[in-house]
């Protein structure tokens, strides 16, 4: 019974395992990106980058149909666009970054989705917005695996860098961190790797692997690296169980995996022991000193 | 081998109001100078400019070549999940940069032993109280192990316990024979622990033996020249 609904369906399509492989080589890399991003207070850049690469996709849909290295090359300029783009522009016009970003992910959005209904089907829209389990052949796999691996060796390099831009950016700056650089590869990386999600999940759902388990992470540890780990151990959980639910229930694969990275958030928020609601509602007794 | 610090004709601006205006001192090695004047009198930007951060407009720095800079606690992120260690220890990042391993890391423990918290090691940086934290970045000025200190404002809002644990500090690196700047704004401290000061308001007013800097005479000059500010000020005339 438990065969049945956990292991059969891998054991049975080749399709499942290949979306299996995708999901957990990004399930590795997604979430070390969204710690960052979190620490940054850039939680909803992730989101803007993610809609933003839509007009790239649908660029390379446009111009040669399905085709996995047409579509990524598309949404890895769009991505790397609208990142340098927010800002640059809001260096240059004195606004805030966080406005200008929600301006050109909205304008992103709405001209990829108007570009692929201009000359798609539905279901490639709905293909290209929320993911499919068919749509994971050689060259996505390829991607995605190459997409993680290039993720968690940045973050390798860059751990003490980032860390240090993060906690401190003046006084890395007085002993010569260049941390504009290290945060450019940063968002580089984490445009190359939404791109990477998105043949899985989709564009709209890319971010879900991202930012949830990092959100959920938070009510599991307080060092760096242990909420990493938490963050990459909720990603696994929650691709493994959005696959067989994206099956069973025949919903798209990237709704079926946020939901469940959404689930293991509330679970998180209510019984994490780290800031967790049910340790608010029931604190145990303080201590002596 | 600590160098001597020489300012000459210093010009620093934010926009082209000078913050910082023709200003020429020297910290011979190993003195221990204290920085004063009033509130925009441009200290933190003369500290700045001293740690590379803000590039002059006019004048020269010389024996700058390796500083370490305690700015006032401002764009830093408390909440970040650091452990007080791992926050020390960024005072190697000279040494070791971005990649290379560190040598020796137990020097973290001695130095936040050495500023008064042993058993710290491990506590994150986002459950310490003001003084502790204050504790933590001196530690962590003990690791940069830089022949010239520029400390802003290093004892705002600390206990007295606190600031006479970290004034132990500044006389253990005084006793080293580095050089110490420090912008201060308590008097009495300045006059018990800095031989000299240099008193600033845009321009230098005095600079020497503390005593005689911070006559009635010299603060008062200090305060009249600090508030004259013009929005329209005509380009400065002096030679460069």
């Amino acid at each position: 019974m438990l065969w049945e609904a956990l292991v059969a369906p891998f054991a049975e399509f080749g399709f499942l395992r290949r979306a299996l492989v995708a999901c957990l080589a990004l399930s590795l890399a997604a979430p070390p990106l969204g710690v960052f991003l979190m620490l940054r207070r850039m939680s909803l850049t992730g989101d803007a980058l993610s809609h933003g690469i839509l007009p790239g996709v649908a660029l390379g849909f446009l111009l040669a149909g399905l085709s996995p290295p047409a579509l990524a090359a598309g949404g890895l300029a769009a991505g790397l666009l609208v990142a340098l783009g927010a800002g640059a522009l809001s260096r240059a016009t004195g606004g805030r970054e966080d406005a200008v970003l929600a301006a050109l992910y909205l304008s992103a959005l709405a001209a990829g989705v108007a570009l692929i209904s201009w000359r798609g089907s539905p279901v490639e829209l709905t293909q290209l917005l929320f993911g499919s389990v068919l749509g994971v052949d050689d060259a996505a796999l390829l991607l995605a695996g190459g997409a993680a691996s290039a993720a968690l060796l940045f973050l390798a390099l860059a751990w003490r860098p980032l860390a240090l831009e993060c906690f401190d950016p003046g006084f890395g700056r007085s002993v010569g961190l260049r941390g504009g650089w290290w945060h450019l590869g940063f968002l580089a990386l984490v445009v190359l790797t939404l791109v990477a999600s998105f043949q899985a999940v989709g564009t709209l759902m890319a971010v879900g692997l991202m930012m949830l388990p990092v959100v959920a992470a938070r009510h599991w540890a307080r060092g760096l690296g242990g909420m990493v780990l938490a963050a990459v151990g909720l990603a696994v959980l929650a691709s493994v169980l959005g696959l067989l639910g994206s099956y069973h229930a025949d919903v798209p694969t990237g709704p079926a995996i946020t939901l469940c990275a959404a689930g293991l958030w509330a679970v998180s928020l209510l019984l994490g022991p780290v800031d967790g609601l049910w340790a608010r509602w029931r604190p145990p007794r303080h201590l002596e000193g | 081998m600590t160098p001597e610090l020489v300012v000459r004709n210093l010009t620093v601006t934010h926009g082209r109001h000078p913050a910082v205006h023709h200003a020429s001192f020297r910290l011979a090695p190993g003195g221990k100078m204290a920085v004063v004047g009033p509130n925009g009198a441009g200290k933190s930007t003369l500290l700045r400019a001293i740690a590379g951060l803000h590039p002059p407009a006019e004048g020269r720095i010389e024996g700058a070549g390796r500083v370490a800079l305690l700015p006032q606690s401002g764009d830093l992120d408390r909440g970040f999940p650091l452990t007080c260690r791992d926050a020390a220890l960024f005072g190697l990042w000279s040494e070791a940069g971005a990649f290379r391993p560190l040598a020796a890391p137990e020097r973290a423990e001695q130095a936040l032993a050495a500023v008064g918290l042993s058993g710290f090691a491990r506590r994150p940086v986002g459950s310490l109280s003001a003084g502790q934290f204050q504790r933590v970045l001196f530690a962590r000025l003990l690791l940069q192990d830089a022949p010239v200190i520029l400390l802003d404002e290093p004892f705002n809002a600390l206990d007295a316990r606190t600031v006479e644990d970290l004034l132990g500090v500044l006389r253990r690196w005084h006793g080293e024979g580095r050089s110490i700047l420090a912008v201060l704004h308590d008097l009495d401290l300045v006059r018990r622990e800095f031989p000299e000061t240099l008193l600033l308001a845009r321009e230098v007013i005095a600079c020497g033996p503390t005593a005689q800097v911070l006559s009635a005479e010299n603060r008062l000059r200090a305060r009249m020249m600090a508030e004259a500010w013009a929005e329209h000020a005509a380009p400065c005339a002096r030679a460069a």
